[in-house]
């Protein structure tokens, strides 16, 4: 029994258990069972993925477990990387979740929930039958959808958000089960491999009809544009480490499904597909990076962060697609990796990020930018965790993301000179897109940082905000442990996932690392992130040592705030995350349309004096207005039309159930 | 590591933090006596900074250490760039280090620092130059980065010594289509990225035009003089970027005494004059809106897309 089995093993007993734990242990000491087994099962999802990605397989079939298509495990590198870095979220979760949960979390249910989300989570990479594999993604469904309800008493948002993530990723689960089953339609089975080898010689329309229909599914699980309404609305109404788990690792999910039916399954395919799944990704990712810069809510802000992420792993994933599909295998093992690493960095900074603004919420009670600040000074442990993922998020070195994205930009920009014309149109306007996205990205994490934790309070909750449980703070210093290596080491995962990419797409290995530098490799380009942070801290040093000797030796003085002279500064005065979005909010005006009111009262003594302005800005997600509202319109409508049917009478019912059976036996009699 | 990069990782650095505030001292200086004054002289910066130096220092009541690393972030972001980009010689003594993605991002970083210091102070002006700032960054982004997909593409490496040899190689390249749309579209960026009219005004200090200035508003004394000499020397840096990207005749092959000694000067020369001519520009324009700056951005980067376009379909 090699790693990778013995360690999924171990996850799948060791999260069973812990949700038996759940319901079984007394109150006091429950969240500190199942946040350790679920630390556990994690830890155990990394080393059995880890050990995948080393080269160890291994496939399991149980034909019994499931009636009909009975269970098929197959490990592969591929699934190996999304089972790990699963496992990765999952362990700094589940010790985060100890100390989370205390709060009104700790119920028999919700406890139980979560191990066995984690389980079904662990699973879906791992599957190697359409059967499992629909049946493991649906419990990840279920079983989130039941944590993201976990709070539904205290808030009435919460219920909206549930109702929309409920039908959207049932929506989306229904279009991953018509293209599999087209799929399976033409093969002998409904194993992985069966399905490899009926893909070779599917009819050419089939394949096409296969790919873009299971791709909206995995788009919506992704949180790609247009499907990605759900997204903002449940992730922020989760508790906060359930956001981690479903914002940093299930998201992943739909990118490995797009991987795995795209490349693995179809084996490639056609060039417009990649293009289609490129320009869906860049697409997602700036339009979702400005609703975030416009975004006051934290938890929200992170949420359209999120799917902006998720659109650069598409537009890596397109362009590796793209460049398979032309041949230059080179690249596309170059773009693959990009891509991979991204998910990767992603699932570290999010969960950071997000345990973190859970740590806020739990610390203010608010997690509205516009109330808060000041947090430095009592919540220095958190401000620092934030402020690191907000320095990953925005890529820039020496942050995490800033490896991913130069690995991508690489890909891009050496893709032209060999091109044809509509990749040469696309690499350009996808390098654009990337530069925007990573520009806006800079905007709204400083404002998520600036506004959110430097200055003064600007609300009571942020004024009488205290430290967060050791246990959150481990599980906050875990995620941001991953990111610094990440950031500053990437040497250590590029070479693994470079070879899973590789192989992904017949690829040669795209980037030798040594222990400092990355080197691409068959196209030009270097980088090291490590010796760059050294070279940063080293100047800073020496400056600050120059400064020692130069300036004058007095003693630093606290002075007042230039305040114009009229009087101390209020917390009012200060700059709020909606002033600090206004520019940006002017320049993206056509794209955001934003909506403005100004209420203005008289005095009752003259029309000309103004007693009180009142001034409200929102900015819908425009998509969702354009897109959404009359569908859902259209079906209101015709439930209302449908309501004349149902008038409550037992006798109308019969009679339908009547002449539904009349009607059946005519149609049979008549094409029989 | 050669010899010859060596000589550059000492030298570039010490070049530049010494010069820049001369070069902005030379900027002033020709703005003063096209306007009609006599101008105080090209060492005045200077001993702007030494007096600045000499006071003590000042924390702002509520400020935190990101107020105070701000500064110091600042001035070695840049320093570092100057280590990474080949000014005087050709090799770097970080060349495999970082690229040229690198060097935007490093410079970004220096930016964001100074805004998030902007933030800390929680006063209206501190928020208010951050917010202009990051807007101007964000948009400057994409034009920065295509115009450098332009560059890379002749060479097929973003790294800038490569870039600085293969224009010496062929100097011909230097009047192609792609390079003549690339520099235009970097000049803009420029502009916008070193606060320099039509952009945002380095002279300032009323409040409905201040970007730079407005985040930098609560500095004083030693603190402020870096906050100086960062700017002078992002000036200088984006300057020299712009010099050797188009223009690198002069800079040192070899590790001659003769040779580095031609590269400091072509290399002071070159900065020199395209900072008298941003001068002469400044003098003649006024600021924009802040509102009409994206429009410019976006005509920046229209050229920015035009010269991938021409690199491609005119190769």
């Amino acid at each position: 029994m090699n790693l990778a089995q013995s360690g999924l093993g171990t996850a799948v007993a060791v999260g069973l258990l812990s949700a038996l734990a759940a319901l079984l242990v007394p109150h006091r000491v429950r969240t500190a069972v199942v946040g350790t087994g679920t630390a556990v099962c994690g830890a155990a999802g990394v080393a059995s993925g880890i050990g995948a990605i080393g080269g160890q397989t291994f496939s399991l079939t149980m034909p019994a477990l499931l009636p009909l298509s009975g269970i098929t495990v197959a490990l592969d590198p591929l699934g190996g990387v999304f089972l790990a870095v699963t496992g990765a979220v999952v362990v700094a979760a589940g010790v985060y979740g100890i100390g989370y949960a205390r709060h009104g979390l700790d119920g028999r249910l919700v406890q139980a929930v979560l191990p066995l989300f984690v389980v079904a989570m662990l699973l879906v990479p791992v599957v190697a039958s359409v059967g499992t594999f629909l049946v493991c993604w649906e419990l990840m469904a279920l079983w989130s959808l039941l944590l993201v309800l976990a709070e539904h008493k205290r808030r009435p948002e919460v219920a909206v958000a549930g109702r929309w993530y409920a039908v959207m990723t049932h929506l989306g689960l229904v279009a991953i089960l018509i293209g599999l089953l087209v799929l399976v339609g033409n093969a002998d089975g409904d194993s992985f491999a069966q399905l490899r080898e009926a893909a070779r010689h599917l009819p050419p329309g089939v394949a096409d009809l296969v790919f873009v229909v299971t791709l909206v599914g995995f788009a919506s699980k992704a949180g790609i544009l247009p499907l990605h309404a759900w997204l903002p609305r449940a992730h922020p109404e989760a508790p906060s480490h359930v956001s981690a788990l479903m914002s940093a690792a299930m998201v992943n999910m739909g990118v490995y499904g797009i991987a795995r039916v795209g490349f693995d399954l179809l084996g490639g395919g056609s060039r417009w597909w990649w293009l289609l799944v490129l320009v869906l990704g860049a697409a997602s990712a700036v339009y979702a990076i400005l609703q975030a810069a416009m975004s006051t809510d934290l938890k929200r802000l992170l949420g359209y962060s999120t799917t902006e992420n998720m659109g650069l792993v598409l537009v890596g994933v397109g362009a590796a697609g793209m460049f398979a599909a032309a041949g230059n295998t080179v690249l596309a093992g170059l773009s693959l990796a990009a891509a991979l690493l991204h998910v990767i960095n992603h699932a570290a900074f999010k969960t950071l990020l997000f345990l973190s603004a859970g740590s806020v919420l739990h610390g203010t009670g608010s997690r509205d930018l516009d109330e808060l600040g000041g947090l430095r000074r009592s919540m220095p442990l958190t401000t620092a965790a934030f402020g690191l993922g907000a320095l990953a998020a925005s890529a820039l070195p020496p942050g995490t993301a800033f490896v991913s994205e130069w690995l991508l930009l690489q890909a891009l920009i050496h893709g032209l000179p060999t091109a044809g014309v509509t990749t040469a149109i696309v690499m350009p306007v996808a390098v654009a897109a990337v530069a925007l996205t990573a520009g806006l990205a800079v905007a709204s994490f400083v404002k998520a940082f600036g506004v959110g934790f430097l200055a003064r309070p600007r609300g009571a909750g942020a004024e009488q905000a205290k430290e967060s449980p050791v246990s959150m703070l481990i599980g906050m210093g875990m995620a941001g442990a991953a990111s610094i290596v990440l950031a500053l080491a990437p040497t250590s995962v590029l070479p693994g996932v470079g070879s899973v990419a590789a192989r992904t797409v017949s690829a040669p290995d795209p980037a030798v690392a040594d222990a400092v530098t990355v080197r691409l490799s068959g196209v030009a380009g270097s980088l090291s992130p490590v010796m760059l942070a050294i070279a940063l801290l080293v100047t800073i040093m020496l400056l600050f040592g120059a400064l020692r000797l130069v300036a004058s030796r007095r003693a630093r003085r606290t002075a007042r705030l230039w305040d114009c002279g009229a009087g101390p500064l209020s917390a009012r005065m200060e700059y709020t995350a909606t002033s600090f979005a206004e520019p940006l909010q002017r320049v993206f005006d056509d794209v955001l349309e934003p909506e403005t009111d100004v209420d203005v009262t008289h005095t009752r003594e003259s029309s000309y004096l103004v007693a009180a302005v009142e001034y409200r800005r929102r900015v819908p997600d425009r998509i969702e207005r354009r897109l959404y509202q009359p569908v859902l319109t259209l079906v209101s409508g015709w439930g209302q039309v449908g309501r004349r049917l149902a008038t409550g009478s037992v006798h109308r019912y019969l009679g339908y159930g009547f002449y539904t059976l009349i009607a059946v036996l005519v149609v049979l009699t008549v094409i029989r | 590591m050669s010899a010859l990069g060596v000589v550059g990782g000492v030298l570039q650095p010490l070049l530049v933090a010494a010069g820049a505030p001369l070069l902005v001292g030379v900027t002033r200086q020709v703005r003063a006596r096209l306007e009609g004054r006599a101008g105080p002289g090209v060492g005045q910066p200077w001993r702007d900074l030494r007096k600045l130096l000499r006071k003590e220092a000042i924390t702002p009541r509520g400020t935190s250490e990101v107020f105070r690393l701000a500064p110091l972030v600042l001035v070695a972001t840049t320093l570092v760039v100057a280590v990474v980009v080949p000014f005087v010689t050709t090799d770097s003594a970080l060349d495999p280090v970082a690229d040229l993605f690198a060097v935007v991002a490093l410079l970004a970083l220096g930016t964001v620092a100074v805004a998030l210091a902007g933030l800390d102070t929680g006063t209206a002006f501190g928020g208010m130059g951050a917010s202009r700032e990051m807007t101007i960054i964000a948009l400057v982004e994409p034009t920065l980065l295509v115009a450098i997909f332009a560059l890379s593409v002749r060479v097929g490496s973003t790294n800038l010594a490569s870039i600085v040899a293969s224009t010496l190689h062929d100097p011909a390249r230097v009047i192609s289509p792609v390079s003549l749309l690339a520099a235009v579209a970097l000049i803009v960026v420029i502009v916008a990225e070193t606060g320099r009219l039509p952009v945002d005004n380095p002279a300032t200090h009323l409040e409905l035009t201040m970007v730079h200035e407005a985040m930098v508003l609560e500095y004083a004394g030693p603190d402020l003089a870096l906050v100086e000499l960062a700017s002078a020397m992002r000036l200088t840096v984006f300057l020299g970027l712009l010099a050797n990207l188009f223009l690198p005749w002069g800079i040192a092959t070899t590790a001659t005494a003769l040779a580095v000694l031609g590269g400091v000067l072509a290399f002071a020369l070159k900065v020199t004059l395209l900072g008298a001519v941003l001068a002469v520009g400044e003098v003649f324009l006024a600021k924009l809106r802040l509102f009409r700056v994206p429009e410019l951005l976006a005509g920046s980067f229209l050229l920015a897309l035009l010269a991938v376009a021409a690199s491609f379909f005119l190769a």
